[in-house]
């Protein structure tokens, strides 16, 4: 009988936290409804693969290209649409088309929350980020 | 087989969604229609179990003891097993439900050389354990899709999860161990013949369903990868009431919704409100103090009674003539209250 305050107190607490991504979008309503632009590359129209299945799978793909270029020495991609690039990510990808990766890469992935990539733990792209901030 | 219905019930419901998903209308019930309704029921089913138990009096305090009672002072009382305080009461709780302390005294009966041999049994705790804590790092995990911005300490919690770092994208730990888990308390209600003996066809529905959104959710990371940013934007949509047509959502995307939300619309018509219950249980939430305080029934009345003494008085006269013997001598003087 005397728990009841109680009870309707966890009850509460439980209904507050389930519903937390009601209130915290009511709260962030305008960061929530915003949609998420990229800035696309001004030279090419179309990135080594599709881009439905560089949204999906672009780190598998680098791995792929890590493996092979690493692993086996093969360091050409040959694209879907026949074109040959060079399977490196710093002088292709970044150099060529997306010269800020913290408007590109990291802009993704704190809006998806996963955490950053790791590259740069190793590769050195300072010369990159130069170009990009100039 | 018992299992069987529930494991035709999840395929079936995998196989709908896999072949509705493709239509527009079909789409727009599976990814908007049914998240909504799921919630719903969830929400209003678990309030309404808890408000109904909370209705339910308890007068009087009836704890399960596994220790000795406070009594003299030159007794040591188990406080934790046996508490006589609130204080006490609420640490068995936390015990309870945070470590399951009781499923830790779960043991195994078996027949040796005839003879019935009792032994520890920790292997349900620890699954149990396994299981239950993997759940709560994946549900809070799953928050970065409706969060935004997403907190430091979910990127912190989740940087942890896949700490190990093992392939690409990184393998979670709690996914390991919740997939783990599932499988062996699944392989143990299946194997253990005086468990298969007691389980009813929905204790296996819960089993899958769980099993079916853990696999699901897999797929989706590893094998049929989705675009996390639309799923993120179709989530947080939903969490603001202003749901956006996706780019596009995945068959599997679709599948592992649905296995997620007809497990929240199950969960208030099943056992799975233990959740709910564990805190409600007057077993173990109550301090057993029964002899050390008077508890009174709240529902207590005057009960009209009717003493030997009162009914050898109305007699009296009756008694006499019977020549039967008469206890009060003064009986006269008797006050009827």
């Amino acid at each position: 009988m005397s728990d009841r305050p109680l009870i309707v107190a966890g009850l509460t607490l439980f209904v507050g936290l389930v519903s937390t991504p009601i209130w915290h979008g009511a709260l962030n309503r305008e960061a929530a409804m915003a949609a998420l632009h990229i800035k696309l590359p001004a030279r090419e129209k179309q990135c080594v693969a599709p881009a439905s299945y560089m949204r999906t799978s672009h780190m598998q793909l680098l791995e792929h290209w890590r493996n092979e270029a690493v692993r086996d020495g093969q360091r050409q991609f040959v694209a879907f649409n026949g074109k040959t690039y060079d399977k490196d990510p710093t002088r292709t990808c970044l150099t060529e088309c997306h010269t800020d990766r913290k408007e590109f890469c990291e802009r993704c992935h704190n809006y998806a929350g996963v955490s950053d990539p790791n590259c740069w733990n190793c590769h050195n792209d300072s010369h990159v980020a130069s170009e990009g901030n100039s | 087989m018992k299992a069987l219905t529930p494991l035709l019930a999840v395929l079936a419901i995998i196989a709908f969604v896999a072949m509705a998903g493709h239509a527009h209308a079909g789409l727009i019930l599976l990814a908007v229609f049914v998240p909504y309704a799921a919630f719903a029921v969830f929400l209003v089913g678990f309030c309404y179990r808890v408000a109904r138990w909370a209705c339910v009096p308890v007068p009087f305090r009836i704890p399960t003891t596994c220790g000795q009672q406070r009594s003299l002072p030159w007794i040591k009382p188990a406080s934790l097993d046996n508490p006589s305080t609130g204080w006490g009461a609420f640490r068995r709780m936390a015990l309870e439900v945070l470590l399951f302390r009781s499923l830790f005294r779960n043991n195994r009966a078996r027949l040796d050389d005839r003879r019935l041999v009792l032994g520890e049994d920790r292997y349900l705790w620890l699954g149990a354990l396994a299981f239950h804590w993997s759940l709560l790092v994946i549900l809070l995990r799953h928050l970065r899709l409706f969060l935004q911005p997403v907190p430091n300490w979910l990127s912190g919690m989740e940087r942890v999860d896949g700490f190990f770092d093992v392939a690409t994208p990184a393998l979670y730990l709690s996914d390991v161990v919740i997939l783990s888990a599932l499988v062996y308390l699944t392989a143990r209600r299946v194997r253990n013949p005086q468990v298969r003996y007691i389980s009813l066809p929905i204790d296996y529905l819960g089993l899958f369903l769980l099993l079916g959104s853990a696999a699901s959710g897999l797929l989706m990371r590893f094998t049929f990868r989705v675009d996390v940013v639309a799923i993120k934007q179709f989530a947080l949509g939903l969490a603001v009431f202003h749901p956006i047509a996706p780019r596009a959502l995945a068959p599997i995307f679709l599948v592992h919704l649905f296995l997620v939300s007809a497990l929240a619309a199950y969960f208030p018509f099943s056992k799975l409100m233990h959740m709910g219950g564990v805190f409600l249980s007057p077993t173990r939430n109550l301090a057993n103090n029964n002899r050390r305080q008077r508890h009174i029934n709240p529902w207590n009345y005057p009960v009209k009674t009717h003493s030997y003494a009162e009914w050898e008085h109305e007699f009296r006269d009756k008694l006499i003539a019977a020549k039967l013997p008469i206890e009060s001598q003064d009986a006269a003087t008797i006050t009827v209250d």
